[in-house]
């Protein structure tokens, strides 16, 4: 999918050129572009490694266990397939958590063990549970505490406030976890009815 | 929408504080952790490279050759009758594709409109509160063989559409229209 709108774009773009006598700004456009990827990528680095340190401090100190703690009461009522003790209780929280923070890299391979234990919860089936459909429902909305990716591009472009957005982002991927839950049960109960 | 303003501004440097506090009392050698997990940070910077090198300068052809004014011209009035902006547009419809492209398109828009300006809060917002839903689809359900997906993708899909209606709503509310 992400191909085709790679070339889609692109091509678009050269073809438009021809017809518009835009080829000077599209040569300029292909080598500036390439700069500037690049150049905001060596920006990134400040922050990512500044935050990801910071991350990695909470980990070591078992924050993320403890805030998983808080957690696991909300966490069971949207899961109530899942049993109290079930290990996949215990990913999908460190999933959540590592998302939260905005460690992405931790959060996958968390997920994806949360996913095979809820396909042993589900008899080894290649049908997607209920369970799974929530995971990814929550997954999806992604709460994140600090949009360090943001707040860095903002930086590089001179922001007067840089970290404004991070109320607004909580605000508004809170809004959109709860919409996510109420459609992923407005679909379970859709299913429900229909068998 | 003061409380929100302030909220910004504390937040990162008390949790900071929280941590090292927390991580001291723990016995964690902070520093050391610190440096551990800081190492990634160069790893992700580095890895994203090619990914925003390709997405950019797609953008950039797209833009530059006027074909993203003349697609922008078309869609605008009836985006506008419903309250949203068309600039942000291309970047809702890759957010739930590739979270790399979305980054290049977010750091696109911050770059030509300002990170201060509707749009450049708007796809800050919209970048940290949705997440590439087909990714996490293809990655989660591929690793562990699940083959019928059920209602997945369309509840994915939803909610990402609901994080667009909401970043539009609280950055209007919180930043007004401008």
């Amino acid at each position: 999918m992400v191909n085709i709108i790679w070339v889609f774009l692109t091509v678009i773009g050269i073809i438009f050129a021809m017809v518009n006598g835009t080829m000077d700004q599209v040569n300029e456009a292909i080598f500036n572009g390439a700069a500037e990827a690049v150049t905001l990528c060596i920006g990134l680095i400040s922050v990512l490694v500044f935050w990801l340190g910071m991350m990695k401090i909470a980990e070591d100190a078992g924050l993320l266990q403890k805030l998983s703690l808080l957690f696991r009461p909300i966490v069971k009522k949207l899961f109530p397939d899942v049993p109290n003790e079930h290990p996949a209780m215990g990913y999908i929280l460190s999933n959540m958590m590592a998302n939260m923070f905005g460690l992405g890299n931790a959060a996958t391979p968390l997920g994806i063990k949360a996913m095979e234990e809820l396909k042993r919860l589900n008899g080894g089936l290649d049908v997607a549970s209920r369970s799974m459909i929530t995971f990814l429902a929550i997954n999806t909305s992604s709460i994140t505490l600090i949009p360090t990716m943001v707040i860095a591009i903002r930086m590089k472009y001179e922001s007067a406030s840089p970290t404004e957005i991070v109320g607004p982002t909580l605000i508004a991927s809170f809004c959109s976890a709860i919409g996510a839950i109420i459609i992923d049960r407005y679909f379970y109960y859709r299913r429900k009815k229909k068998a | 929408m003061q409380v929100v303003s302030v909220i910004s501004l504390w937040f990162i440097p008390v949790l900071i504080g929280f941590i090292l506090i927390y991580g001291t009392i723990k016995r964690v050698p902070t520093y050391e952790s610190f440096v551990e997990g800081g190492k990634e940070g160069i790893k992700i910077a580095v890895s994203i490279i090619p990914f925003l090198v390709g997405m950019l300068v797609a953008i950039s052809v797209f833009r530059a050759s006027g074909a993203l004014e003349y697609f922008m011209e078309f869609i605008r009035p009836a985006l506008e009758a419903v309250g949203i902006p068309p600039d942000i547009v291309p970047l809702a419809i890759i957010r739930p594709i590739s979270g790399s492209a979305a980054l290049g398109m977010t750091s696109d828009l911050i770059a030509v409109h300002g990170p201060d300006s509707f749009i450049g809060r708007l796809a800050s917002v919209l970048q940290g509160s949705t997440d590439t839903t087909f990714y996490v689809l293809t990655v989660y359900f591929g690793a562990v063989g699940i083959r019928k997906m059920g209602d997945a993708l369309k509840v994915g899909l939803l909610a990402d559409l609901i994080g667009i209606i909401a970043a539009i709503v609280v950055v209007t509310i919180i930043f007004g229209s401008k």
